[in-house]
């Protein structure tokens, strides 16, 4: 059981009774602990197979599993209340206060009133709302971070293995989605939940997904792979044209430094130095600041070489792979 | 003639006020019966279109149907039925308030916002506990605004029960007229029939506030 996949799918599809194909049959796994990001174009079906994980949609075909067992042997009512559920509508409760609405899945799984209050003050913490403050409170009273903050404390509540998110920061404004995805991030790593995240947006695919499914129109799941596999040797045409022409700059904030790399540290005066787990692209930024040309690389203050153009160059060709 | 037959006449108010108490409570009976039983059928028609969306068509057609009978003419089909009863009084007042009632629900139901309803549905919520918990809270504030528009025009309806002895205060405009249009006994019976109609408003809008605690500071 413990090495099984969180979650499976394998050879899921699903068509409509008039015929339409949402999703063709496809296969993916998601390892517990981890981000899977399902990402594509509007119509690609990416919304509908995240849902057929919760049986909110029914597959056609396939078998899905959830902490290895097949969801289709499951009261779907009783799957629903195991996997957290977040939407870009948040859907909370306009009638409850926000204490109410955290505490809803602690409420159907019938938790006594200390254990859920508990709960829910510590899950309003965890995403940094005071539950002093904000508890009773309707959330009309909130704002549109807030009200996704409370979303996702809601979802992850009664402690869901798996986390089910459908564009969860695709209302609130850049400056806000920023900070509540690395607030998610976070969270995310701190819980070890594993989730599948729906998201029309590469950047934050890429920002948050350990595993990139990428969607064409009609329901093709073109690739499944790590994000600087995806970036790095797109597998369709489709593919490397969704990821963008800037796929090289958005794989360099993934790759950390290649000390092995580096030029021997020179001290040259007037040259910006980053620690060793900086990665490339903030790297590269400072390589383009910087007045000698060169930046020094430092592990605890101590330098370990010097970055130049020339290693950045060599440390991206050796990350191509051979095909 | 006319200093001798005045609208207003608080003397009249004086020596009547026993009757206009007793015929208050007959008013209210039949009004809050009918709204009672206008309820009772809407609720379950109600839910019924919520579970199979195609019958709302029909059910709100056959309601609005219902509506366009005059009254009148509902109390004569009526009256061979259940006789000069109030019943037939009620019955004919909750074939009016029924449309507005159903209506009123099922606008309510369908206001509920969709995220709303698929976050319920998605954490795991029964198909009962979505509608008591969730959909059942939030039509309630556009249930009782129908409520009270029923409240309202009952109360207006009811004298029309006159024609069948059991119109509360129209009893009383109908005996006005025959006692050579007594007008303070006309204008007086009016008067409270307004009054009722405005106490229970401002009763039920009280309730809203009071059942509806999120609506407020909006």
């Amino acid at each position: 059981m413990t090495d099984a996949p969180a979650i499976s799918l394998h050879d899921v599809a699903k068509t409509y009774p008039d015929g339409t194909v949402a999703v063709h049959e496809l296969s993916f796994e998601v390892p517990r602990g981890r981000i899977a990001a399902l990402v594509g174009p509007s119509g690609c079906g990416k919304t509908t197979t995240m849902r057929m994980i919760n049986r909110l949609t029914e597959p056609t075909s396939g078998e899905i599993r959830v902490d290895g067992s097949d969801i289709m042997a499951a009261d779907p009512v009783e799957l629903r209340r195991h996997i957290g559920y977040v939407i870009q509508q948040v859907g909370l409760f306009p009638h409850r206060t926000i204490s109410e609405n955290v505490a809803t899945v602690c409420d159907l799984n019938g938790w006594d009133a200390t254990r859920t209050s508990t709960r829910v003050g510590e899950m309003l913490e965890l995403v940094g709302l005071d539950p002093s403050t904000y508890g009773e409170r309707y959330p009309h009273q909130l704002s549109g971070g807030q009200r996704q903050r409370v979303g996702v404390a809601r979802a992850l509540a009664a402690d869901p293995p798996v986390l089910l998110m459908d564009e969860p920061f695709g209302a609130v404004d850049p400056v806000a989605r920023a900070r509540l995805q690395e607030q998610f991030f976070a969270l995310q790593r701190q819980l070890g939940t594993t989730v599948v995240l729906v998201t029309h947006d590469i950047d934050e695919a890429v920002l948050l997904g350990d595993r990139l499914a990428v969607m064409r129109e009609g329901g093709f799941l073109d690739q499944y792979a790590e994000p600087g596999t995806i970036l790095g040797s797109p597998a369709t045409p489709f593919v490397a044209d969704f990821v963008g022409a800037d796929r090289t700059i958005k794989r360099l904030a993934l790759t950390p430094i290649d000390v092995s790399l580096l030029a021997g540290p020179r001290d040259i005066p007037g040259q910006p130095s980053v620690p060793a787990d900086t990665r490339m692209r903030e790297a590269l930024v400072a390589l383009f600041d910087s007045p000698t040309g060169t930046v020094l690389v430092t592990r605890d203050g101590t330098p370990l070489g010097t970055l130049t153009m020339d290693a950045v160059h060599r440390a991206m060709a050796a990350q191509e792979p051979a095909a | 003639m006319n200093s001798d037959n005045p609208w207003l006449s608080w003397s009249y108010v004086q020596d009547h006020w026993r009757e206009l108490i007793a015929v208050g409570f007959e008013h209210l009976g039949i009004t809050v019966a009918a709204i009672a039983l206008a309820c009772a059928v809407a609720v379950p028609l109600a839910l019924l279109a919520r579970r199979h969306p195609s019958l709302a068509g029909s059910i709100i057609g056959i309601s609005g149907v219902l509506y366009t009978i005059p009254s009148l003419a509902l109390i004569s089909v009526l009256w061979p039925v259940f006789g000069l009863s109030p019943l037939t009084v009620v019955v004919a007042l909750a074939v009016y308030a029924l449309l507005v009632m159903v209506r009123a629900i099922l606008v309510g139901l369908s206001e509920v916002p969709a995220g709303t309803v698929d976050a319920a549905v998605g954490m795991g919520m029964s198909d009962r506990e979505l509608l008591w918990r969730v959909q059942a809270p939030l039509a309630l504030p556009t249930a009782l605004a129908g409520l009270r528009i029923v409240t309202v025009s009952t109360v207006g309806m009811v004298t029309v029960g006159a024609l069948v002895g059991y119109g509360g205060y129209g009893s009383m405009i109908l005996a006005g007229l025959y006692e050579n249009a007594y007008h303070a006994k006309i204008a007086t019976a009016t008067i409270c029939v307004v009054l009722l109609a405005l106490v229970l408003d401002a009763l039920l809008l009280l309730l809203e506030r009071q059942v509806t605690p999120w609506v407020r500071g909006r």
